[in-house]
């Protein structure tokens, strides 16, 4: 008798959902790497199928490694999804460091009944923003954890980076004198994952700026190489909790001019209505950008020539403060603090 | 931001600044106490003490909604939600509120509690409609405000018949701890406590009116000027109280005549009397025991009185010793007169009340001012 030829039914992405085999290392893993994921990232390293990707790199490279844990609610929101805003978080942190991204490594934490059309529109959203980024995702892996056990998908990734020569950005690098920039408007990514939970449901045309930041980050480092300090995206926490970040690593304060941070109207009135303060509104695709004074002029104008920071501008200046208070000279003519963000960002009721 | 920029402009608040530094006398000290945590939010958001002539200073109130919650009354959300099963709905604030033995309803949520935060009463109605097979327990605190709110929902909860909705009443009285700090005995003992005068509550007032304020601006006479929270109205009412002391005059004055008229909202006060009766007493953390401050749910929804429903006992508990939270919240004490203000007791961890919430005097002065405590000018070197 002559075997059968090969024949597996697949995946019933339309209607299926993920169950505990797709996460056994049996035949239907396999399946759902080869059709889905696989299908999504299509690249030779991956397609190597080996526990872990070779990867060649350039010689003599000082390399950059930075990992981030997504577990977004809700899974998709304006401007975005968890699979977007997993290659562009790792992507930024890398960036932040000064480095060139080169790959990815994801893991995909998934719970057991997650429609697999869903997953589909995830990891395709991720293969795009990789894709457009020009950082391929290399290597990965797969769990599945049992319902109730997880919020339907968690993604992990890493990516690798190599910085140029020259290039020297850290968190204690600012100095007093240093000039603060901020690449645009705050607040946006928060403002529109808040509008989409489900407790709040506001109506809004607020999109995330979630983007990958490296580009813009090169056009900096090729304004001024050497007068680029410190690099950080205001992510949790926002503008507010960086800063304060920054300060304390360099022990420095800061004194930021309100009337020159920028925030969209729009966001400044969801603030408003719903009690927060857009400097400690989540952002995912602003940096800031700390330099020295005579290089400032220089970086802030390749970052205006930049798409992704149309709209920067020079918020403040790094100052002697045994303290490291953050302070800030507001639009109505007094001084403040601006501290650390304390607890979950909570509302204010009355 | 339209109609509120207008509001928030600094040409006019150096004005304003120039106008009270003419008119203040240089030889007496003016004391103002704001009384809600809307004005000491904007008063610290805005750096406006730096904008005050030196001899004129705010006293931060006890108008902080979360601050005056006493811990006993967090305990019985806790209970509800730990030991009785019940969805605890509350607002945002009140999740930081320490209770007894270290917990909160943040912790309390950490260790299995389902208890979620709400923007709206009516959100935790939705919440209770949801789920018909669970307890829904709306904890509700506040002053004026956000009482019509609440009156609503269980209304509206009486009129569809929800079975598992209920209400942990905790909403309290502005003009009766106004009075009630008035009639303090170290307030009158001492001349050291010397409050000249009230920024009256914003939107408080809305509801309630200016008439209510009128008995004890002539009673103690002390002048009290209604506000709005935007940081003009501050200003603006701050000049307004300068003068009347310097005029002699105990009056209520409205600077919020954009939203506030004398009798308030007829429409709100109708429903809040409607669902809620006075309480005979009601403890505040800071101020104890409070006669006729506070409002319990009427008998005829006592099906929707999670204290009734459930035969929760009070049970009062003492503040750390070394809190001075009642002494501020009076205004005898500045926060930087509590010996654990900044050390032990910061935003992230809270001992008092008035450390959680933005609006409270301990957090808005370390989230905000603590810089002016050290006597730093941090300015550029380059």
């Amino acid at each position: 008798m002559r075997p059968k030829k090969d024949y597996v039914r697949p995946l019933d992405i339309r209607n299926g959902r993920v169950d505990m085999g797709h996460g056994a290392g049996g035949r239907s893993a396999a399946q759902l790497i080869e059709e889905l994921f696989l299908a999504a990232f299509d690249n030779p390293m991956l397609r190597q199928g080996d526990d872990g990707a070779a990867l060649p790199m350039p010689a003599g490279a000082k390399l950059v490694m930075a990992t981030d844990a997504h577990v977004i609610s809700p899974l998709f929101f304006p401007g975005g999804d968890i699979g977007s805003l997993s290659v562009h978080g790792t992507i930024n942190d890398v960036a932040m460091c000064g480095a060139a991204p080169l790959y990815l490594a994801a893991s995909f934490i998934l719970e057991e009944g997650f429609p697999l059309a869903d997953l589909q529109r995830i990891v395709q959203s991720m293969a795009r923003a990789s894709r457009a980024a020009g950082v391929p995702v290399v290597t990965g892996d797969t769990k599945v954890v049992e319902q109730g056990k997880g919020d339907g998908v968690f993604i992990s990734t890493t990516a690798l980076g190599v910085v140029a020569a020259g290039v020297n950005i850290a968190g204690a690098n600012a100095r007093p004198g240093d000039v603060l920039l901020l690449s645009g408007t705050l607040g946006e990514h928060g403002v529109a994952v808040l509008s989409q939970r489900e407790s709040l449901d506001f109506e809004t045309a607020i999109e995330s700026d979630s983007a990958a930041l490296h580009g813009l980050v090169a056009a900096m480092l090729a304004a001024s190489s050497d007068g680029v300090r410190v690099l950080r995206d205001p992510t949790r926490g926002g503008l507010a909790t960086t800063l304060n970040e920054i300060a304390r690593q360099s022990g420095v304060g800061m004194l930021l001019d309100e009337s020159a941070i920028p925030v969209l109207p729009q966001v400044e009135a969801a603030c408003e209505l719903l009690g927060l303060d857009p400097l400690y509104v989540a952002n995912e695709g602003k940096l800031i950008a700390i330099c020295s004074p005579d290089a400032a002029d220089a970086v802030l104008a390749a970052m205006r020539a930049h798409p992704l920071g149309a709209k920067a501008a020079r918020i403040g200046v790094v100052t002697q403060d045994a303290h490291r208070f953050v302070q800030m000279e507001t639009n109505f003519g007094g001084r403040r603090v601006v501290d650390w963000l304390s607890g979950e960002l909570l509302p204010r009721i009355c | 931001m339209k109609y509120i920029d207008e509001f928030r402009d600094g040409a006019i608040a150096r004005k304003i600044a120039a106008r009270l530094r003419a008119e203040a006398r240089p030889d007496r000290q003016y004391s103002f106490m704001e009384f809600c945590g809307g004005h000491t939010h904007a008063i610290s958001r805005y750096g406006i003490s730096g904008l005050l002539p030196d001899n004129v200073r705010m006293v931060h109130g006890p108008g902080c909604p979360v601050c005056v919650l006493p811990i006993g009354r967090t305990d019985l959300a806790i209970q509800l939600a730990l030991e009785r099963g019940a969805i605890v709905c509350t607002y945002g604030d009140t999740m930081r509120v320490p209770a007894s033995g270290g917990l909160s309803l943040t912790r309390a949520k950490a260790r299995g509690g389902d208890i979620r935060m709400v923007y709206s009463s009516a959100d935790a109605l939705e919440i209770a409609r949801r789920e018909p097979g669970r307890e829904v327990v709306f904890f509700a605190i506040g002053f004026e405000t956000t009482t019509p709110p609440t009156a609503l929902t269980i209304r509206m909860a009486a009129q569809e018949g929800l079975a598992n909705f209920s209400v942990l009443c905790c909403h309290v009285l502005t003009p009766a701890a106004i009075t009630h700090i008035l009639a303090s005995p170290e307030v009158r003992r001492f001349a050291a406590v010397p409050i000249d005068g009230f920024v009256g509550p914003a939107h408080v007032s809305i509801l309630i009116g200016s008439a209510p304020y009128e008995q004890f601006a002539q009673g103690y006479r002390k002048p009290v000027v209604i506000a709005g929270f935007e940081p003009l109205d501050v200003m603006q009412a701050v000049l307004m109280l300068v003068r009347q002391v310097n005029e002699d005059r105990h009056e209520v004055e409205n600077e919020f005549t954009r939203a506030v008229n004398r009798h308030g909202n007829a429409h709100a006060q109708a429903l809040v009397s409607e669902v809620f009766e006075l309480r005979s007493s009601f403890e505040w953390r800071g101020l104890g025991e409070v006669p006729q401050s506070a409002l319990r749910i009427r008998p005829a929804f006592a099906r929707f009185d999670a204290e009734r429903r459930f035969g929760l006992a009070y049970r009062a508990v003492a503040d750390n010793k070394a809190c001075e939270c009642g002494a501020i919240l009076r205004g005898v004490k500045k926060p930087t007169d509590c010996r654990i203000f900044g050390s032990v007791c910061t935003p992230e961890n809270p001992v008092g009340s008035c450390m959680v919430s933005s609006e409270g005097a301990c957090a808005a002065h370390y989230s905000y001012g603590r810089f002016k405590d050290i006597g730093i000018t941090a300015e550029a070197t380059a």
